[in-house]
């Protein structure tokens, strides 16, 4: 669904990703794990198309879309959970949710609901401003506002950042929630142990390569991943 | 609080308001300070919210205001000075060379319109800086617009340094007040709107409403033309309030004194604006002029009362009001009926148990 060939990506000087290829098959869960600093991050924001990438291709549904601005990649149906979860503090939960559906002219009450379905906590707090929700309330308004696009991939960029476990656990449950409504997710993490548990499969990046591709649970028994990444 | 309650509410609050502008207008001389306060305060509160518009909703630190109200202020001077006036009035310059007049009111959207235009003129290259360095760029093009306006090339159009007089101005409360308070309406469905929620988002983080697809050049052009717009429309009313128009005083302290009335009345809160700019225009005109006079108690002169020394308690009050109001008057929150509903039930716990345990 998601192809990515041979991508080369410059971040301030530096060649943050160094030619990376694979691949997103629709339907499923796909983990890139790695260190600070491996390319994660930038690999997603050149895929959403928030810097431009210096080489390779990004492909989509068959259509070429490397280069082309934000606005475009989320009205094809690609859309990102950032790092740090930036949902808007001054904007209530509902006028948060309302921003990721920007691009959509049509009604948006059915995917409100939706949202609140999947999250009863941000239907009690609906009028509340974004800012004044916790960690865990914040990642998941910003999951919904991401939802609220109806995106066929949605990319999440370190969803377990500083959230407690009990959190996480309760982030992965909604991960595979969603991914069972036929939604493609694409999510990079540093918790490689949740990580690898939920997705289908995995890719290990190191300094801007991919070093190792495997189904999520070869990976998690593969013994260099779990030096590396799990510590054991 | 159902919207039809609301509705109800707001026409009672503009009826109110028309009767109390007749009754001033009916009872008062015509020279008493209340009407400056109201004529000068409500064409601010229409620059203050245009401001607000991109500084507080949008998160663009501009300083540009002042030079697009005197944009406005200039087309609505030339465009309506009657035809039979112009020798006198362009004496320098034979008489200028628009040799026509257009309606008032049509001039009025025109000094808007033409505000707009220098604004996303200006607006293309400028808004791609950020913060500080936007607000010393628009602050630039203001200064830069007033130089030009009063370049004697510019002379047959724009009187170059000589005053711009004779044009049709207004001589009750009720036309300030009807023009912005329509423009404020405009202003605040904008608000309200899916574009306002995008410059909300912009403002409360960028790279996060890139990431939902909002276009962030073509969302900051826009609050930035459109508060122009209105800004432009301002300064018309200005010019008509001061029944001239002069380039030298659309100064940058103009803008600053915008500012002040934004973030007094709150960063982000159009009733905000509103109110602080009365409030502003009140103290600054009427409320603390005694102190600029010499006052003889007796045989004794007050000391320190003289020329200038309003300016210095002035300061001293603003100082105040942002110490203890760090978010302004009105924080980013907007005045609404349901309030009183609430300052009812708070008095009702505190003072009137019984009567609710019944």
């Amino acid at each position: 669904m998601l192809k990515i060939t041979d991508l080369k990506v410059n971040y301030g000087g530096i060649e943050a990703v160094k030619g990376i290829t694979f691949e997103v098959p629709e339907k499923s869960i796909v983990t890139l794990i790695g260190a600070n600093g491996a390319g994660k991050s930038t690999t997603l924001r050149a895929i959403s198309g928030l810097v431009k990438p210096g080489q390779g291709n990004i492909e989509f549904l068959g259509e070429e879309i490397t280069g082309k601005t934000p606005e475009a990649i989320v009205k094809r149906g690609i859309t990102l959970v950032p790092e740090g979860r930036k949902i808007f503090p001054d904007l209530t939960v509902c006028e948060n949710l309302k921003i990721g559906a920007y691009l959509r002219k049509d009604k948006l009450d059915d995917d409100i609901n939706w949202v609140y379905d999947l999250f009863p906590r941000l239907r009690e707090r609906s009028w509340q401003m974004g800012g004044t929700l916790s960690g865990g309330e914040q990642q998941m308004l910003a999951v919904g506002r991401a939802l609220m696009s109806r995106p066929k991939v949605m990319m999440m960029d370190e969803p377990s950042l500083g959230l407690a476990p009990i959190v996480v656990r309760g982030i992965f449950d909604i991960i595979r929630e969603i991914n069972k409504q036929g939604i493609t997710i694409l999510l990079i993490e540093q918790n490689a142990n949740m990580a690898l548990q939920t997705a289908d499969i995995g890719y290990v990046m190191e300094t801007g390569r991919i070093t190792l591709t495997g189904s999520g649970k070869d990976l998690l028994v593969n013994d260099a991943v779990k030096a590396a990444y799990l510590g054991a | 609080m159902s919207t039809k309650k609301k509705l109800i509410y707001t026409i009672a609050a503009l009826a109110a308001l028309f009767i109390i502008l007749t009754l001033c207008e009916q009872l008062l001389p015509a020279s008493s300070m209340l009407f400056i306060v109201l004529k000068k305060g409500a064409i601010y509160a229409l620059v203050a919210v245009s401001m607000n518009l991109v500084n507080g909703f949008t998160g663009l630190f501009s300083l540009g205001q002042a030079g697009f109200m005197l944009i406005g202020a200039y087309t609505y001077a030339i465009f309506t000075i009657p035809l039979k006036e112009h020798a006198a009035v362009y004496q320098y310059f034979d008489g200028g060379i628009i040799q026509f007049t257009v309606p008032i009111l049509v001039a009025l959207v025109m000094a808007g319109l033409a505000a707009a235009i220098f604004a996303f003129l200006i607006g293309l290259p400028v808004l791609r800086l950020k913060s500080d360095y936007l607000a010393i760029a628009t602050l630039g093009f203001a200064e830069i617009i007033r130089a030009f306006f009063q370049w004697d090339a510019f002379g047959p159009v724009t009187n170059a340094s000589n005053l711009l007089r004779k044009f049709p101005t207004f001589d009750t409360v009720y036309f300030p007040f009807i023009v912005s308070g329509i423009c404020i309406a405009v202003i605040v469905l904008l608000i309200n709107s899916s574009y306002g929620r995008a410059f909300k988002a912009i403002r409360d983080d960028e790279i996060a409403a890139e990431a939902m697809g909002i276009n962030l050049a073509k969302h900051k052009q826009m609050s930035f033309t459109i508060s122009s717009f209105f800004a432009g429309i301002g300064g018309a009313l200005l010019a008509m309030y001061q029944t001239t128009v002069q380039a030298g005083a659309f100064k940058s302290s103009m803008t600053y004194e915008l500012l002040l009335i934004v973030v007094i009345g709150g960063l982000g809160s159009v009733s905000g604006s509103v109110l602080a700019s009365f409030l502003f225009i009140a103290a600054s005109e009427w409320w603390l002029r005694f102190l600029d006079t010499d006052t003889y108690i007796g045989a004794f002169k007050v000391p320190l009362l003289g020329s200038g020394f309003r300016m210095v308690v002035f300061s001293v009050i603003i100082m105040i009001v942002v110490l203890f109001y760090r978010q302004g008057i009105m924080g980013d929150k907007e005045f609404s009926f349901g309030a009183f509903g609430d300052i009812r039930r708070f008095f009702r716990k505190r003072f009137g148990r019984k009567e609710v345990t019944k």
